[in-house]
């Protein structure tokens, strides 16, 4: 699924419709967001360096890592900074968000960006100001690919530090505008959910035409926080969780997906949910130890048994037992029927054969069976 | 591992592991105090082996002198090292926001705080800039201090942050958990959480109090994004506060 994601951003917008835009959302019980978030933001990359994608540049909104951290990523994933047309661009509201570092003129000497960001990452410094930071975004993608026909992508690293600084209501209208913007391939953005009101996740996941989201895989029922408290073992490396991943099409069509994520020393990955698992997403049929559905040859078995009675009408003579024949019919009866069945060789056909034992079978107990008939 | 004076590693050194470039997160509760992580902390930031490191401490909580008595008996002299410019302590007690002229002064002070921290560290030679901890006791009183402004003092946690991943220095803060604990969505704490690169709470045992065992650490590591070590790991042991160390241990490993 994380496959069928990227491809989606890869392919960017068709002509008169929104930018496909995505939600990633994690949780403190399952943290793994940001490396979803950096495994969708390389995959993009490569794609674009490989001229793959639809949009020729990416604008990389830096909210919670430095961009020299993200430049190191990059670059551990081998994508080259170096080639001619330039091809992104980090807009660094993580070093100095609210121009505290302005002020202080005594030490502004003191840092000096690492990695030679400088050409590629530009420092903003009034997170409060969300219009400027949106024209921002738009120029420095027009700058990326030109004055042409050329798309460019925007992602946002976490949407959550957004809101932090400015209202709901200016930051979903920061990324609906993007995702209108016709020069917007796609975009996508982190967030964290329970940082937020339920209403403000809603929010977003209406925005998007896509949501991921990283849950664990014992969710407490009240959401209730705290999982790591106390662990069960006194040390793991619980590096899983659940993968989910909502597709909204344009025709309100809704798919559902999970996948189990692994975050690993490499990276993350990513494989289908166990087949247990995967029986409980296909129906909702308890889990129990009996087998409660047919195979295939249980169900022809089935078909091919002839009840008490069915063969009734196929020439032979109609018996109903009364309850009053005597032992000897009983006997007669006891040889033709499987003689019958030898001679016309139908062991494909299931049969109910019941042979009574003899005419003074008790009944059960010798209390009146109609002893509570109210009459 | 750097950790202090050459003493055998305790499971919470191999739990925490390095700290350069990290926010260490460490929460306690009212019927379990973490204060002696954090003299462990002071104690392994100073230790002789690192001789280039600094520490900047931020008290919001107790005086010079109380920190001062409670290291001298962990083997460890304070105003000595503050004479020798390696700990810079600032008394933050009387330390207030100015409330009337609305939030631009008031965060001006905040403002101001880390500009002196800034400067503390930007005075250091080179080579001592990434072997500097900054440590705050406790955030909790920070945000009093701060007139209940936490988005200011997640703001200077956020600028504090940006010092370790520019400089590599380390930064340790101190919180209480229970008393977010109650409100409804307790999003000052998390928003620290997802900050933090280690996260360290001390909790009472779940089975109620025992006389040798003191109360469980759950340090949860999330590792390194350059891949160093492992990725994603909780580890949980008991503790034993004695009347100079503390004794780590896994549960049930004692008699």
């Amino acid at each position: 699924m994380a496959d069928s994601i990227c491809r989606a951003l890869r392919d960017g917008a068709l002509e008169g419709e929104h930018a496909p835009a995505l939600t990633i959302k994690d949780s403190t019980a399952s943290p793994f967001g940001f490396d979803v978030y950096s495994y969708v933001l390389s995959q993009l990359c490569s794609n674009i360096l490989a001229g793959k994608s639809q949009s020729r540049g990416l604008v990389l909104v830096a909210f919670s890592r430095s961009p020299s951290f993200y430049i190191d990523l990059l670059k551990r994933r081998g994508l080259d900074f170096a080639s001619s047309p330039k091809w992104i661009h980090i807009l660094d509201c993580y070093t100095d968000p609210l121009g505290w570092k302005d002020g202080l003129v005594e030490c502004a000497s003191a840092t000096s960006p690492s990695h030679g960001a400088s050409n590629i990452a530009t420092a903003y410094k009034n997170v409060k100001d969300v219009n400027k930071l949106l024209s921002m975004i738009v120029e420095l993608g027009q700058g990326l690919v030109g004055q042409g026909k050329f798309r460019f992508c925007a992602a946002i690293d976490s949407v959550s530090e957004m809101l932090r600084h400015s209202s709901l209501s200016s930051v979903s209208g920061l990324v609906s505008n993007l995702r209108s913007h016709d020069r917007v391939s796609s975009i996508f953005w982190l967030l964290h959910s329970d940082l937020h009101q339920d209403r403000v996740i809603a929010a977003f996941e209406y925005i998007s035409s896509m949501v991921a989201s990283v849950e664990p895989f014992n969710q407490y029922a009240n959401g209730q926080r705290g999982n790591i408290n106390t662990p069960s073992l006194p040390e793991q490396n619980s590096a899983k969780g659940k993968f989910s991943v909502r597709f909204k099409r344009r025709n309100g069509r809704v798919r559902v997906v999970c996948e189990e994520l692994h975050a690993e020393q490499s990276g993350i990955n990513f494989t289908s949910l166990s087949p247990e698992d995967g029986v409980m997403n296909q129906g909702l049929i308890p889990k129990v130890q009996f087998s409660l559905q047919l195979t295939e040859k249980e169900r022809i078995d089935r078909a091919n048994v002839v009840l008490p009675f069915e063969h009734q009408g196929n020439g032979k003579l109609i018996q109903i037992y009364d309850g009053r024949r005597s032992l000897a019919d009983a006997n007669d009866e006891e040889t033709p029927v499987p003689a019958k069945k030898s001679e016309t060789n139908e062991s494909s056909k299931g049969e109910i054969i019941y042979f009574r034992d003899s005419e003074d079978e008790m009944p059960d107990s010798d209390e009146d069976p109609d002893d509570d008939l109210d009459i | 591992m750097e950790h202090g004076g050459g003493a055998p590693s305790t499971l919470l050194d191999q739990a925490i592991g390095t700290l350069a470039g990290r926010l260490l997160l460490v929460q306690d509760s009212v019927e379990t105090s973490a204060a002696f992580l954090l003299h462990h902390l002071l104690k392994r930031s100073l230790s002789p082996h690192s001789s280039y490191a600094a520490v900047v401490f931020l008290s919001f909580a107790h005086p010079f002198s109380h920190y001062d008595r409670i290291l001298r008996k962990l083997g460890c002299n304070l105003a000595a090292q503050r004479d020798n410019n390696r700990l810079f302590f600032f008394d933050m007690l009387i330390w207030e926001c100015p409330d009337e002229e609305g939030e631009k002064t008031s965060g001006g002070s905040l403002i101001s705080l880390f500009g002196k921290i800034r400067k503390v560290i930007s005075a250091l030679p080179q080579e001592r800039k990434n072997s500097v901890t900054i440590m705050i006791d406790d955030v909790s009183l920070m945000e009093v201090a701060a007139r209940g402004s936490t988005n200011l003092v997640l703001d200077f946690l956020h600028y504090c942050h940006t010092l370790t991943s520019e400089l590599g220095c380390s930064l340790v803060a101190f919180t209480h958990e229970d008393i977010y604990s109650s409100t409804e969505a307790p999003a000052f704490i998390l928003q620290m959480e997802y900050l933090a690169g280690i996260l360290v709470k001390a909790e009472p045992l779940s089975t109620g109090l025992a006389k040798d065992v003191h109360g469980q650490l759950t340090v949860l590591n999330r590792g390194r994004y350059d891949g160093h070590g492992s990725k994603y790991k909780i580890s949980n042991f008991h503790f034993k506060v004695k009347e100079n160390s503390v004794e780590y241990f896994y549960p049930g490993s004692r008699t």
